[in-house]
């Protein structure tokens, strides 16, 4: 039912990118900025919109997509794609390792415990400061054109095309994810587990591949925002950022791919106008943003389309 | 002939308290078993220690022989034996077809699959949807479970554990919270189920014992007071005391 609705908005999402592309050339890092936060929020709503499993960290697979692509380009990975696939493969095996570890317990352990593994990879990146830069980051690492033929241009062409094709196909993959066996699976993990034990069903390791994927499609978007940006910083493995993919996803309406892309856009254009309103108080009218939209809208943005969609129904 | 599911001193303990005292169960294969007492006999944990779902203290769990005690849930229900809950455990937001057929594809492992439509494989939906016509939900498959009814719900607790496809299937009051009008369509439906099913139900409505179970075995304070069957259940003058004694305050 969802999944349906998520596959008949994907030519209207991809109408609004092409849209966003002719109306607005001068915001065309803002609308890269979006697209990313949009991969990574929809990497964590695998985890807590589809399993169920809440996380405070999962910056840190972002993270280490990003610091991939700047360290494997010193070992000669210079071609964006090919270090695309290598950071999403990086940050699978990661959470892939990690999963024993964090689908342990409830919600309030997963919680603690997907922080504290944020803290110490972000101290460890901090400390590492031959690989990651440190404090300073890392920006010296080479980048041949895309494919071999696109330059990354001052306009933010191909950062935005880039960006771009990497959604599509990330909310492409999910839309099979989620209709598949495995999906019907992890849906049933999300409502049920005592029933899930009962119909004899391998939930650790259904939470396992949940959890590489998640980490796998974290890793793209860390990846991409280091390649577009030419910087991978500590801010992209933070607190803040587990938190702000948290918001995002609980404001485009949990378990909904077109409503998690949807929730990216507006969340990244209100901070955006926000910041620009008042350099010094965005903080605060978002946090009233926020609020406001949790409390006023059940479901997030998806939540009220549907409930729009069913009152003109009627 | 070997018991298709048997346990020999079935003990939980938690703390000082003995919720199952030392259980000796051997029920035949095809059988059509009943677990009654009073309550706080130990009925629903002992259910729960042959399922897997507590883990025993003491003692042993065998199914169609094989020791099964130190399997979990899961790996037990792979083996044939299934279990319905007494208070639903279902997957509420999802169709009732979703459902079974969810329990369909983790008997095939084909959950494992991200890659294909859970929609395009219309062999596991047939039989998934064969699962919902046996206890006659089969109008209401694309239905979201929370829409039904509580005694419609019950059904599709038993669609579920029969798309497992168990050799034991243990029902834990299948007709718990369901008018007795319906209730007695519950059991209807059970008797319909293959002969070769070995079907152990706990029941608290003595009219459905007697009607339904070919034996009966009875549960005081986590011990067996007796088995036999219901004419020997319904003769024996301690079960009267414990148990039957007590018909007035069922009846209502």
């Amino acid at each position: 039912m969802k999944a349906r609705t998520a596959t008949r908005f994907a030519p209207v999402l991809l109408l609004a990118a092409i849209a966003s592309y002719v109306l607005f050339p001068d915001y065309l890092a803002l609308i890269t900025q979006i697209m990313i936060l949009a991969i990574f929020a929809l990497s964590y709503d695998l985890l807590q919109g589809h399993t169920g499993i809440v996380s405070l960290g999962h910056a840190a697979f972002f993270g280490l997509g990003a610091y991939s692509v700047a360290i494997l380009s010193r070992f000669g990975v210079t071609e964006p794609v090919l270090g695309l696939f290598a950071a999403g493969a990086v940050s699978a095996v990661v959470a892939l390792v990690l999963s024993p570890i964090v689908a342990r317990g409830n919600d309030l352990t997963r919680l603690l415990i997907t922080l504290g593994i944020g803290s110490l990879l972000y101290e460890a990146a901090n400390r590492a400061r031959a690989w990651t830069g440190g404090a300073d980051g890392l920006s010296d690492f080479a980048l041949s054109p895309l494919l071999g033929v696109f330059e990354f241009d001052f306009l933010g062409r191909t950062a935005f095309f880039y960006s771009f094709a990497v959604l599509a196909l990330v909310y492409a993959c999910l839309l099979r994810i989620t209709t598949s066996p495995f999906g019907l699976a992890l849906a049933g993990i999300r409502e049920n587990t005592t029933r899930m034990r009962a119909i004899g069903a391998p939930t650790a390791r259904h939470i396992a591949v949940s959890y590489m994927l998640s980490g796998a499609i974290a890793g793209l978007g860390g990846a991409v925002l280091a390649q577009t940006s030419h910087f991978v910083s500590l801010d992209m493995l933070g607190f803040d950022r587990s938190a702000e993919v948290m918001m995002v996803a609980t404001l485009g309406g949990t378990g909904t791919l077109h409503g998690v892309v949807i929730g990216a856009a507006g969340f990244g254009y209100v901070k955006d106008a926000l910041s620009t309103l008042s350099p010094k108080y965005w903080h605060l009218a978002l946090g009233i943003v926020l609020m406001a939209s949790v409390l006023l809208m059940k479901g997030g943005i998806a939540g009220a389309l549907a409930r729009l969609a069913a009152w003109r129904k009627r | 002939m070997t018991a298709a599911l048997e346990s020999r001193n079935l003990a939980v303990r938690y703390g000082h308290f003995s919720a199952v005292g030392g259980v000796d169960l051997a029920i035949a294969p095809g059988a059509r078993h009943a677990l009654i007492g009073p309550n706080g006999a130990g009925k629903t944990t002992l259910v729960h220690a042959l399922t897997g779902n507590v883990a025993a203290t003491a003692g042993s769990v065998h199914l169609d022989g094989e020791d099964i005690t130190h399997l979990a849930q899961p790996a037990r229900v792979r083996k044939g034996l299934a279990r319905t809950f007494q208070i639903n455990q279902l997957f509420r937001s999802q169709t009732v077809l979703e459902n079974v057929l969810l329990a369909v594809f983790e008997r095939q492992r084909a959950t494992r699959a991200f890659w294909r439509s859970a929609t395009g494989d219309r062999r596991a939906i047939a039989e998934a949807r064969e699962h919902i016509a046996l206890v006659n939900l089969a109008s209401l498959a694309d239905q979201p479970v929370h829409r039904l009814a509580y005694g419609q719900q019950r059904m599709v607790e038993i669609a579920i554990a029969l798309a497992t496809r168990p050799r034991v299937l243990i029902l834990d009051e299948p007709a718990a919270g369901v008018p007795t009008t319906e209730s007695a369509v519950i059991f209807e439906r059970l008797e319909a189920l293959p002969r070769e099913m070995t079907l152990i139900f706990v029941e608290h409505d003595m009219n459905l014992v007697f009607r339904f179970a070919e034996r009966i075995t009875v549960l005081v304070a986590g011990k067996v007071l007796t088995e036999g069957t219901p004419a020997e259940i319904s003769a024996d003058e301690r079960v009267r005391e414990v148990y039957l004694g007590r018909r007035g305050h069922h009846a209502a």
